[in-house]
């Protein structure tokens, strides 16, 4: 261990060497050359360790230049043109809620694709062992046929419990959500809204039935405060999102709606 | 019937009728039950007119405005027997227009948001104004398309066609005026007419019975100018300047005077012989965003007669006379010219812009801007629509409350009536059109369609068909 700064000190005193730059710069150069050489030659778990993190650091890099590469465009989407208006539209300002939705043909179209196609087509199976924790019951704490639903659910206002000897299922008062952050997907603006109903959890039936609201589930929101129309000219106001967060670890339900 | 004897029998109630300008009619008291219907007042009243062989519809109303409905006593309350009953009798349109059930065909064609249309003053053609810096022109009767007009650089805001319906003038964006004949297409100008700085919301040419040639238009824009034209020469004949902010609607009246109304708050009058400012009606707190005037129907329809199927008179002296005519009998029903605004202090006034600068009325009651006025044909009611999502109807003399006139679930943006005064149809940025009974003044059909917000509704001079255009670029025809 050394007991003073000797290098530190004596770079201050005398410089560098005087081809100090020159090397650093074929060393960086270099440096690629190095690590393929490394990579082709590294074999077994050591190559798998390495790959991944190499793996990693490259997507880290293409995700930094797409920003950069987003920077540098001449953005359009701040004022977005509107279309042609009557005269006597033309001087106020556009409510933004609402307008951009009641283009409802295309609507329409898109709610059709909507049922098979939705923003995250895949989600991992949530298992019964995961969901559900085997709560202990009887006297001498034998029984074993009580579950208590260790995800976020939905419990509607109309629910009254069950005597408890009838009660399967423990839905626990912290874990029940009634309001959702719903994102439009065309207008990139979050509304929190309350939730009507699990219309499906793509991991069980079961889950669709007791309301279990995991990652990808789809839910309905009453979306009436924004403002959409119906082809009939009557307001919506049930829509279907899906869950894109995993609600019982960050305390918040986030969805996307499907337009 | 007449009461000489002067002994009332039970249950009778003496009644003089008198005509909207205060004549009395008859010899003067008639002794009636009280159960008396309309249809007998009504029989009773064509009698006395010395029309009964073709008799006129009539309603009935009281001096305080109450309209007799079915009979005398289920109207009034608390009839006095004592004193006389005056009623005041209105003769209705003789013609009836059959309301608008169903779109007869979608005319696509525009490139973009179709922004204006309107019908010619004889119902016998239709142009359209779009975003796609066309005027189009249609054919009625086949219901396809018939002349694109191009020459516009940018969107087409407003169009107007000349009261003897064979020009069409059309504004756009960058402030140009162009001329367009009605029948072929054809641009008639053959020079620029351009001299807004800004774009043009407003058009509104001189009426028939001043200018039987109909070359003076008058053009209001965000410049807060206001230019009247020469249409033959394309040369601005008189500017009037003096509106501090955009004007936004412009009314050429039957009396020789021009009214514009800003968003600098103030209603201005002037005479348009010289361009002199005759009055400045202030009272509004906030922009001004439209105005109506009584005799819009008769102005706008003038050589056409509804009752004669809007066929065009013979010769041009013939077709003054009647345009005078159908004027002055206009202006006998309504009594003098009332000019009616909306703004964005949710309020309305109603002047008499050619005798007082002080307004008759003031009508509270929307809770969103109000976006359009329109006076009924027949000038005893006007509507307003709003964007609280409501039309409201009022009295088109006293700026009366009526009705609200509620069902649209956005901001209601146009409204038109139908030639008889019986119907009113709107439409809104919901996507639909509603038609409106006036007579028990509720929903009558609701006519969804449009795949978006609809910018333009009109309803032909003859009532046969409506018109509306919106965002979803379709131009959609309603009829019976």
């Amino acid at each position: 261990m050394p007991q003073n700064e000797h290098i530190e000190r004596h770079r201050k005193r005398f410089g560098r060497r005087l081809d100090y730059e020159e090397k650093q710069r074929k060393k960086l150069a270099r440096a690629p050359h190095e690590r393929s050489q490394m990579a082709k030659k590294l074999r077994g778990g050591k190559a798998k360790l390495y790959h991944k993190k190499r793996y990693a650091e490259k997507v880290e890099m293409r995700k930094l230049m797409k920003q950069h590469e987003e920077k540098e465009q001449k953005s359009t989407t701040d004022t977005p043109d509107k279309g042609p208006m009557p005269a006597y539209l033309l001087d106020r300002q556009q409510q933004t809620t609402g307008t951009v939705l009641s283009n409802m043909i295309k609507q329409k179209r898109k709610e059709k694709a909507a049922k098979y196609q939705v923003p995250i087509p895949q989600v991992k199976a949530v298992s019964d062992a995961e969901a559900f924790k085997v709560v202990k019951t009887g006297k001498s704490r034998r029984k074993a046929w009580k579950r208590m639903v260790t995800k976020v659910t939905f419990v509607g206002e109309s629910f009254t419990r069950k005597p408890a000897k009838f009660e399967r299922f423990i839905r626990p008062m912290g874990l029940r959500f009634n309001k959702a952050h719903v994102t439009h997907p065309e207008l990139q603006t979050t509304f929190q809204l309350p939730i009507v109903g699990v219309k499906k959890n793509p991991s069980s039936q079961m889950y669709t039935s007791l309301g279990v609201i995991t990652k990808g589930t789809i839910i309905e929101v009453n979306v009436s405060e924004l403002g959409m129309v119906t082809q009939g000219g009557k307001i919506v106001w049930g829509k279907y999102a899906q869950v894109t967060n995993n609600p019982e670890n960050d305390g918040c339900i986030n969805a996307v709606l499907l337009v | 019937m007449e009461s000489g004897d002067g002994e009332a029998a039970p249950g009778s109630v003496s009644v003089r009728l008198i005509s909207e300008d205060g004549q009395q009619l008859g010899s003067g008291i008639f002794n009636l039950p009280v159960g008396v219907t309309t249809i007998q007042l009504q029989l009773l009243c064509n009698q006395l007119l010395e029309q009964s062989d073709d008799p006129v519809p009539m309603s009935f109303f009281t001096e305080e405005g109450t309209e007799i409905v079915d009979s005398l006593k289920k109207s009034i309350e608390n009839l006095d027997y004592e004193t006389t009953l005056t009623l005041v009798y209105q003769p209705q349109a003789v013609f009836r227009v059959r309301p608008v059930t169903r779109c007869s065909s979608s005319l696509p064609g525009h490139g973009e948001a179709v922004i204006s249309a309107q019908f010619s003053p004889d119902g016998k053609s239709l142009a359209s104004g779009s975003g796609d810096t066309t005027v189009r022109l249609w054919d009625l009767n086949t219901e396809l398309p018939l002349h694109t007009c191009q020459g516009h650089k940018n969107w087409v805001l407003c169009i107007s066609w000349s009261p003897d319906a064979s020009k069409i003038a059309s504004a756009d964006k960058n402030g140009v005026i162009i001329i367009w004949d009605g029948a072929t297409g054809k641009q008639l100008n053959s020079k620029p007419m351009a001299r807004h700085k800004q774009w043009i919301t407003s058009l509104a040419w001189e009426p028939y019975h001043k200018d039987p040639k109909c070359r003076y238009l008058a053009s209001a824009g965000k410049d807060a100018n206001i230019h009247i034209w020469d249409t033959v020469t394309c040369l601005v004949v008189r500017s009037l300047t003096g509106h501090t902010a955009c004007v936004t609607s412009i009314r050429w009246g039957g009396e020789g005077l021009i009214y514009s109304g800003s968003q600098d708050r103030t209603v201005k009058v002037w005479r348009s012989d010289d361009g002199v400012l005759c009055r400045n009606l202030t009272g509004h707190a906030h922009w001004i965003n439209t105005l109506a005037l009584n005799t819009d129907y008769v102005l706008r329809t003038s050589i056409f007669e509804p009752r004669g199927n809007c066929q065009r008179p013979e010769s041009e002296e013939k077709a003054l006379k009647i345009a005078e005519s159908r004027y002055a009998s206009a202006m006998k029903v309504c009594g003098e010219e009332y000019l009616v605004s909306g703004s964005d202090d949710f309020t309305l006034f109603l002047w008499s812009p050619a005798k007082s600068k002080t307004p008759v009325g003031r009508m509270t009651g929307h809770q969103a801007l109000v976006n359009q006025v329109a006076f009924s044909p027949d000038t005893r009611y006007f509507a307003s629509a709003s964007f609280d999502k409501s039309i409201k109807v009022w009295c088109g003399k006293t700026g009366k409350y009526l009705a609200s006139l509620r069902g649209h679930v956005s901001s209601v943006y146009q409204i038109a009536w139908s030639a008889d005064s019986r119907l009113l149809v709107s439409g809104s940025s919901d996507s639909t059109l509603k038609v409106w009974d006036m007579k028990n003044r509720q929903l009558h059909t609701d006519l969804p369609g449009h795949g978006d917000e609809v910018y333009t509704v009109d309803w032909s001079p003859d009532g046969a068909k409506v018109v509306s255009g919106g965002k979803d670029k379709v131009l959609k025809i309603w009829k019976h």
